[in-house]
């Protein structure tokens, strides 16, 4: 009889169940929404905070100090110790690879232009796209993904090639442009474009590192490596010193991607190398990160209430417009709890298909913001199914409940009467 | 004539008990029914609360995450051509073109020897400037008397190993040195020894060459103050720090596009909880409706008065709303960017339009779905 009550009301009365069921849907919908796109904003915030650059950068252990003022280098050039490039590839084999998003190493050389030995200008050799293997990985990387705000008018030079580009200002006082061909130390090289940082590179030409290396004339070195990466804020642990911890502490401290303990790994990784945050970068990413995910969680907060009281409205609306049901129940003699249970029963179906319908509307809502805004998916956590929809069937609930409570106190004689 | 006469008074009778009348009615429907209205009028404080507060948060966040945003440090960066020094009252100038709206610290370079003959950059600047602009900066112990140094990380591994004083010099000029504090940066800093531009000046003689500058405001305003900086100095390159600029804007971009979304979500909620709570209101009083009819009420009276019922619901909900949503948003502000985010009046207008459109709507839909219907049919309870 029970059964029969509850499919009934289903079957007759549509459009007040669809107006109830509608509420749930979307209320249940914005709610997984934003709550998929608050778990998710971190990741896709402090992949965006990469476009700042690299936040680590990696030295030779034994360097010797620089004297270098805006850009201008004042050691004399074989001045120093180098890396590798040869040990660079050894990047992907750390433990926390993925979180490396690419990086760049760095080779400055003083060169003359134009037979003019007057003109000392550094020209920097680099990665542009340089396309790496390591085992049977191939990855590209370079100052195209390390420096996301450099800016080529013309193109970039292949990696392969001894083309050459010239900052903005250098390109001006030389008077040249792209396609021009410009002769550094004696040999002539095509300029494919002119270089706009906002930085010392304005004043300086960058070219392959292999050209640098081969003006050096030491095949493989480098001066510093730049490596951006993906970490994650400090905390108690990250601030305290590796040396001073217990090996359990260690190895939370290694595993966990915080910048020291990537530094660390890029140590280990490059033979003779001293690896250092950029403080600038990676000190600045925890607190903006921390303050975007602070918002947004606020936000999710009153998008759960919203919707909260969105489906407590609906819910109270629907069981007040049925009084007069209610009157008769009572008529016929059923007591208040079963008239409640009834109610109860509906609330909860509704829940559990509003719920359901609202969690892939959601989904699919996230999954909308994530591509519009980041260009990236936002993933769900299938774990968040169950969660959003015991807190579907609480929210319902405790709409009804009010208004259940006030539906079963009617008199049935007012109640059938329509004076309620 | 009389004829006239008598057909001005029918209208102006009927003209006055019309609108006391009217009135009547809307105050005693708010007072008679009060349970019902109040859940109504709450439903519509709800709303309009939520919607101040997600509009008020999306019209600040910008201005509160470019705070944040300063904390990387100058935006702007003030050099003198080719290596010469700075005019003496540059920095009063570029102090009085920022009129209060940033941070600018002059910085002045020398390559100096330590007694061992190393090269050593050394740096004067306004210690207590820095301190503020490069808030990243890690230093065991600020400087503060003079002839007190701040040794970069690196250089101080060289120069003063167990921080012992050292002596640098100068084209043939000797400072002796005590180093107060380790600076740490992971840049070239790091290599670099720093002083204040006092005692910089009086043992090199150099004046400043740079002028860093972090400008607050929109990148439009940003580059507005690069064009006047580079008017007013015209010997001196002025140039914006593009990998700051571009890192803020996009991250601030892609965080209001995300807020837009939320704001957008959240607003449509409450508007539909608004919704469905009048609907229900309105069409609970189909028999005050059928009466109304039945009395020989047109239709459009009918519709003025439940039109006017739920403007003047809308206007009070969104006015208790605002007030409440500007508490929220002051309250988020506080609890996230520790400073409280302002009332915007200018969000006013939009939620108080926005809830009496909304509540119109939500009045005027149930009366168009009861207009074919008759009143006998209403009043039987059918």
């Amino acid at each position: 009889m029970f059964g029969r009550l509850v499919y009934e009301s289903f079957r007759r009365q549509k459009r007040r169940k669809l107006l109830a069921g509608v509420a749930i849907t979307l209320g249940v919908g914005v709610a997984t929404a934003m709550i998929a796109v608050a778990t998710d904003i971190g990741d896709k915030i402090s992949r965006e905070l990469r476009s700042y650059g690299a936040n680590l950068i990696v030295t030779p252990q034994e360097d010797t100090l620089d004297v270098q003022i805006g850009g201008v280098d004042f050691k004399p050039p074989s001045d120093g110790a180098y890396l590798n490039e040869a040990d660079l590839p050894k990047i992907r084999g750390t433990f926390w690879h993925h979180n490396i998003v690419g990086f760049a190493p760095m080779l400055p050389v003083s060169v003359h232009v134009d037979n003019d030995s007057a003109a000392n200008l550094t020209l920097l050799g680099t990665y542009f796209s340089k396309r790496l293997t390591f085992g049977k990985e191939e990855f590209a990387t370079g100052v195209r993904i390390t420096h996301p705000w450099w800016r080529v008018q013309g193109a970039w030079p292949d990696d392969n090639s001894s083309d050459v580009l010239l900052g903005e200002s250098l390109a001006t006082k030389l008077g040249r442009k792209a396609g021009d061909e410009i002769i550094i130390t004696g040999q002539t090289h095509r300029v494919v474009g002119i270089l706009s940082t906002g930085g010392a590179e304005d004043n300086q030409i960058v070219a392959p590192l292999a050209l640098a290396q081969q003006i050096l004339s030491k095949p493989g070195a480098v001066r510093c490596l730049y490596v951006s990466a993906l970490t994650k804020p400090e905390d108690a642990l990250a601030r305290r010193d590796p040396k001073s911890m217990n090996p359990e502490m260690f190895d939370r401290w290694y595993c966990s991607p915080y910048v020291a303990s990537i530094a660390y790994q890029l140590q280990e990784a490059i033979p003779h190398s001293h690896a250092e945050q950029i403080r600038q970068i990676a000190q600045n990413e925890g607190t903006v990160l921390s303050r975007i995910k602070g918002l947004m969680l606020l936000v999710t907060l009153a998008a759960l209430f919203a919707s909260a009281l969105a489906v407590s409205a609906a819910m109270a609306t629907a069981i007040f417009e049925r009084r007069g049901e209610v009157g008769l129940m009572k008529a016929l003699g059923a007591g208040n709890i079963s008239v409640a249970a009834l109610f109860f029963a509906e609330a909860l179906l509704l829940a559990l298909i509003g719920g359901g319908v609202g969690f892939a509307g959601g989904a699919l809502l996230a999954r909308q913001i994530g591509r519009s805004i980041f260009d990236s998916q936002i993933t769900i956590e299938p774990v968040l199914f169950p969660v959003i929809l015991a807190i579907a069937v609480i929210v319902t609930f405790a709409g009804s409940a009010m208004a259940i409570r006030r539906a079963v106190k009617f008199d049935p004689v007012y109640a059938l009467k329509g004076e309620a | 004539m009389s004829s006239l006469r008598n057909s001005d008074l029918i209208t102006r009778r009927a003209a006055k008990p019309h609108t006391s009348m009217f009135l009547r009615m809307l105050m005693r429907a708010a007072v008679l029914r009060r349970g019902r209205a109040a859940s109504a009028l709450l439903a519509m404080i709800v709303a309009a609360a939520v919607a101040t507060a997600m509009l008020n948060l999306y019209v600040d966040v910008q201005a509160k995450l470019r705070k944040e945003f300063r904390n990387y440090g100058a935006n702007i960066v003030v050099v003198a051509k080719d290596s010469q020094e700075l005019p003496a009252d540059a920095l009063d100038k570029v102090g009085a073109a920022l009129a209060g709206h940033g941070l600018a610290v002059p910085f002045a370079y020398v390559v100096a020897r330590t007694s061992d003959g190393q090269s050593v950059v050394v740096s004067g600047t306004d210690l207590d400037q820095v301190r503020r602009l490069n808030s990243w900066w890690s230093v065991t112990a600020w400087p503060n008397a003079s002839q007190a140094a701040l040794v970069g990380t690196r250089a101080a591994a060289v120069i003063s190993p167990q921080g012992r004083p050292f002596d640098l010099s100068f084209q043939g000029r000797n400072i002796h040195l005590n180093p107060a504090g380790i600076l740490r940066t992971g840049a070239s800093e790091d290599s670099r020894i720093y002083l204040s531009l006092r005692d910089f000046e009086s043992w090199t003689g150099v004046q400043p060459s740079t002028i860093e500058i972090a400008s607050s405001g929109s990148s439009e305003e940003i580059t507005a103050v690069v064009h006047r900086l580079s008017e007013i100095l015209p010997t001196a390159e002025v140039r914006p720090i593009r990998q700051i600029m571009e890192g803020e804007a996009r991250v601030l971009g892609k965080t209001r596009a995300t807020l837009a979304a939320a704001a957008i979500l959240i607003i449509a909620t409450a508007a539909l909880c608004v919704l469905s709570t009048l609907i229900g209101w309105v069409f609970d009083r189909r028999r005050d409706f059928a009466i109304m009819k039945a009395l020989g009420a047109s239709e459009g009276l009918i519709g003025g008065f439940f039109a006017a019922e739920a403007a003047a619901l809308g206007a009070v909900g969104a006015i208790v709303g605002f007030g409440i949503g500007v508490g929220v948003a002051a309250w988020i502000g506080r609890v996230n960017f520790h400073a409280p985010v302002e009332p915007r009046l200018n969000v006013l207008p939009v939620v108080f339009a926005g809830s009496i459109a909304v509540a119109l709507i939500s009045a005027v839909l149930p009366i168009f779905l009861l207009r074919r219907v008759q009143p006998a049919m209403i009043l039987r309870g059918e």
